[in-house]
């Protein structure tokens, strides 16, 4: 149909064409773009007349049956819903019952569908209301809001994900062996026929051991802890006979192995979902604008004068920030070419003092490692305070590289000379950086010293002299940082943050109470805990008890916080909004997940497994165990399997999903320009109606009214909001027919 | 077709306050078994549901124990009595809150901020967690709305900010706010936000659906 000519209708349905119309600006600007496109403005005049009524009839119809379609839909949206008054509710849900009068059949599935509905709902509120710590978490949104809020949300995400990964390993690994003699299963243990690799001295102390000792095994995951089921050197067991199967532990150690890593990735995948789409409309649109401050920055849950006298404080503190930015970004336009060169001068100077001070901590990480593990080859068992120390020499390096170099970095990035926004979230990026690489240092120097022997080449594969059984030495170390962790934050809270809070409480000193009370950094606190997480990942293989351990210890964590947030300190100044934070503590745990793979699946793949203890034993590496049972599969499901895994597959995979993401990328694209399409539209209409109502002024010679339609005011009832476009395009539609008329409207 | 209200049933501080007129708690309580504020609220629950007149006793309660010489205990015979906004915004729920005056004013049906009880849970159930976007969009927009002319001008603005922030920007950075707030939002070019304008823009606006939630 050619609607090169805009009409109407009279009352008598014929078509008639109006001057008036044709001078609307949309439609002048739509010829426009058409004569520039085809040259063709000549038509318009012979269209018009060639048009017939039937096409505008039901051009009218359309308009009309759009009315009707939304009253339709107003009708069928639940009440609830509308936004009108008991009564009117009331009202409608009466009109809307008259206007079904359903047979038998038809009021029993409704009742059905009703009672369903409802019983989804309940379930859904009592599952809601069985979650853990629910109420704790709703006093600190209440108090603190809703950025801190999300850091207890993800607290309690880890204490699931790690109960979850702790089951897991412990239904696959640990459950049988502990059934097995009561479900009448006959174990076998794996025996190695290499001598000299096999040789496991036993570290247990003999004799007289005194408490004192056996709280070093235990701070240690030496000693008598060495020979539980805490650690990989413990499970010897091979296969267990059940009655019609065989169970093959090895494998099933692996497999549990791969098995919590990908269940960890689809969870945190899964749940980063929503907070992704959120993030990436920010980004496209003025991300933290003005206008998702001002409109949705108060939390309305507040009900703490403190805390709402905070929240307007950090508020205008927004808000001065991202006016600050605005004058940032105008000034980085308006400088010169030699400020520029300066600036550039100087960040490139501080990021190679950055990476400078990276090395040095990471060697001296490597430093104390080396010194760690050869101190404990060396000495004979000891049982000082020194000996117990200098085992913990690497968490301790660590822990305090990690202190300085936050202060470090937030001190520098000041002379970088960035915008705000990108300053904290590049300060957070080294920090990041710093935490996550520091375990892989530790795990680094560990991995050089167990493949390095004396002489050239390791018979064994490992150096079996000094670890007989290195895994259950990379468990003890992944063990003792967990440990090292948890007591360093017990002690910050107790020992830091508690006497701070007595000294500005009771001295009176100008300068302690600028100091003021311990501010709840969120994205420091939320690296400690992915920090825990990733080592108790990279742990898991080699100390099967690792996550119960991870999950008491972030339960003792979520108390010790919540009991120093709430006595000791006072919220951040520098606001972190919930909808953002989300994505990046997910982002981050995806980083510490990703680095924490690195080192579990080179190990079970390249490293050779030690003879002298563990289940892989007969093995030559861990993968062997894998590999040998597909072996021994029936010869199709063999060849399939070996099909699925050759470079064909994976290539094929690897080009599918970038199509995939590419026909993705070019569908949001395609979203885009049909958004900014609409958006001119809009644009348009609005200035259609301007003009219009000029018009309408300038033909009927009235009193030019009001632009702000006071008519539609609070006339007793409340004002009936449309909710779509729609309903304001139609009135514009509307507004196109007899425009003589039009002052009736105004 | 029975409704659910959107109030959320967990709040328990509530029932802390509400525990020391237990008789009164009773009654009620006995009279909404027996179908006779049923009948009246028979919209929002379903009678036998227990926990739901539980929390419609609740509801009542706390608009009782705000005027307690105002509010009768007894619903049947459908009263018309308002409570006047100077005692609901002292309700600990909207006493902080910087837009309390204008929340109850949205709700009420003279516009000058008495509400009834119907209208009282209207108001705490457009505020609660599941209310839809829409509808809260909607509500949010006649919040922000101070003199009431549907659309939100510059002086809307500058009020709102005045507010949220307890004057502690400089009037040029208010006005400076107000024109980025305005030049942000603003599709068709008129300088102020018409509701279009806003839900677009409150659609895209990630801490809307959790920032705009009271809990009773």
């Amino acid at each position: 149909m050619d609607i090169d000519a805009v009409f109407h209708t009279n009352h008598s349905g014929i078509v008639t064409t109006n001057p008036l119309l044709d001078q609307l600006p949309s439609y002048q600007s739509l010829l426009y773009r058409r004569k520039v496109a085809t040259d063709g403005s000549k038509r318009r005049g012979s269209a018009r007349s060639r048009l017939s009524s039937s096409s505008s009839l039901k051009r009218d119809a359309s308009t009309f049956s759009r009315q009707d379609k939304q009253k339709v839909q107003t009708l069928q949206r639940p009440a609830r819903e509308l936004p009108k008054t008991m009564e009117e509710k009331r009202a409608h849900k009466k009109q809307m019952d008259a206007a079904h009068q359903l047979s038998s059949w038809g009021q029993w599935s409704q009742n059905t569908r009703r009672c369903l509905k409802r019983l989804k709902d309940e379930a859904r509120a009592s599952m809601k209301s069985m979650q853990l710590w629910r109420g704790d978490i709703h006093l600190i949104e209440g108090r603190f809001g809703t950025g801190i809020q999300s850091y207890f949300f993800f607290l309690r995400f880890l204490v699931m994900l790690n109960f979850i990964i702790f089951l897991l390993m412990f239904s696959f690994v640990m459950l049988p062996i502990i059934v097995a003699p009561h479900a009448s299963g006959n174990s076998t243990y794996s025996q190695s026929n290499d001598s000299v690799c096999a040789v496991y001295p036993s570290s247990t102390r003999r004799g007289l051991v005194l408490f004192r000792e056996q709280l070093t095994d235990m701070l240690s995951g030496e000693g008598f802890l060495e020979q539980t089921y805490l650690f990989y050197g413990y499970y010897t067991v091979d296969r267990i006979h059940f009655a019609y199967i065989i169970y093959n532990l090895p494998l099933a150690y692996l497999l549990a192995t791969i098995g919590y890593l990908i269940v960890s990735l689809i969870w945190i995948v899964k749940r980063s979902a929503t907070g992704f789409k959120d993030n990436m409309v920010q980004d496209e649109d003025r991300f933290q604008s003005f206008c998702n401050k001002i409109f949705a920055g108060w939390d309305f849950c507040i009900t703490n004068k403190n805390a709402a006298g905070l929240k307007k404080k950090s508020l205008s503190y927004e808000l001065k920030t991202d006016l600050e930015e605005e004058r940032m970004k105008q000034k980085k336009a308006d400088r010169t070419r030699r400020e520029r060169c300066r600036i550039y001068l100087i960040r490139v100077i501080l990021n190679v003092f950055v990476v400078g001070v990276l090395c040095g901590c990471f060697y001296s990480i490597y430093a104390a490692t080396s010194y760690s593990q050869q101190a404990q080859m060396s000495t004979v068992k000891g049982n000082s305070f020194m000996d117990l120390l200098i085992e913990y020499l690497p968490s301790i390096v660590i822990t305090m590289a990690n202190f300085i170099t936050p202060l470090l970095f937030a001190i520098i990035i000041n002379y970088e000379d960035y915008s705000p926004a990108f300053e904290i979230r590049f300060t957070l990026m080294r920090c990041v950086f710093m935490r996550l690489a520091s375990i892989g240092v530790l795990l680094f120097s560990l991995w050089s010293r167990i493949t390095t022997c004396n002489d050239k080449t390791c018979i064994c594969g490992y150096n079996h002299q000094q670890y007989s059984c290195w895994e259950t030495r990379v468990g003890q170390e992944m063990y003792k940082l967990a440990i090292f962790d948890f007591l360093i934050i017990a002690a910050v809270a107790l020992f830091i943050e508690f006497p701070r809070k007595l000294l500005v409480d009771y001295c009176n000193c100008g300068l302690v109470k600028w100091w003021g009370y311990q501010e709840f950094a969120i994205p420091q606190n939320v690296l400690e805990i992915v920090y825990g997480q990733t080592i108790c990942w990279i742990g898991t293989f080699y100390s099967p008890l690792l996550p119960a351990i991870c999950t008491i210890k972030y339960i003792f964590i979520f108390y010790i916080k919540k009991v120093s947030l709430m006595k000791n300190c006072r919220p951040a100044t520098r606001p972190f909004r919930a909808s953002s934070s989300n994505f990046f503590f997910l982002g981050v745990l995806l980083i510490g997940l990703s680095l924490a793979s690195v080192p579990v699946v080179f190990s079970i793949a390249q490293i050779n497994s030690s003879k002298a203890c563990g289940p892989f034993v007969n093995y030559t590496t861990s993968w062997e165990a894998l590999t040998s049972t597909v072996s021994q599969l029936p010869s199709g499901i063999r060849g399939l399997l070996y099909i699925l895994s050759s470079e064909v597959v994976a290539v094929s995979l690897f080009v599918i999903t970038c199509l995939g993401m590419f026909y993705v990328i070019a569908l949001a694209g395609a979203h885009k320009r049909v958004i900014n399409q609409l958006r001119e539209q809009l644009a348009m209409e609005v200035r259609d109606k301007h003009f219009l109502m000029a018009k309408a002024q300038s033909l009927s010679g009235a009193k030019p009214p009001h632009f702000k339609s006071k008519s539609r005011s609070r006339s007793g009832g409340s004002p009936s909001y449309h909710t779509s476009f729609t309903s304001n395009f139609s009135e514009a539609v509307s507004l196109v027919h007899p425009p003589p008329h039009s002052s009736s409207h105004v | 077709m029975k409704w659910v209200l959107f109030v959320d049933e967990h709040a328990l501080p509530c029932f802390k306050t509400y525990n020391s007129t237990t008789a009164q708690i009773r009654a009620t309580r006995l009279k909404i078994e027996k179908n006779s504020l049923c009948s009246q609220f028979g919209f929002l629950f379903k009678e036998s549901q227990m926990c739901k007149s539980v929390l419609c006793s609740r509801l009542h309660g706390r608009y009782h124990e705000l005027a307690p010489h105002l509010v009768p205990m007894d619903y049947t015979n459908d009263p018309e009595c308002k409570i006047p906004p100077a005692l609901i915004v002292n309700m600990p729920e909207l006493k902080e809150n910087p837009f309390r005056n204008r929340i109850v004013e949205s709700f009420s049906e003279d516009g000058q901020g008495n509400l009834s009880f119907n209208e009282f849970v209207d108001m705490f159930s457009v505020l609660s967690e599941t209310a839809p976007r829409e509808l809260k969009a909607i509500y949010a927009f006649k919040i922000y709305d101070y003199n009431v002319d549907n659309y939100l001008c510059k002086e809307d603005l500058e009020k709102t900010l005045n507010k949220l922030t307890k004057e502690e920007l400089t009037p040029e950075e208010v006005e400076l706010v107000c024109e980025k707030t305005i030049e942000e939002a603003d599709l068709d070019g008129d300088n102020k936000l018409s509701f279009a304008d806003f839900e677009n823009m409150i659609t895209r606006a990630p801490d809307f659906l959790s920032t705009f939630h009271i809990r009773i």
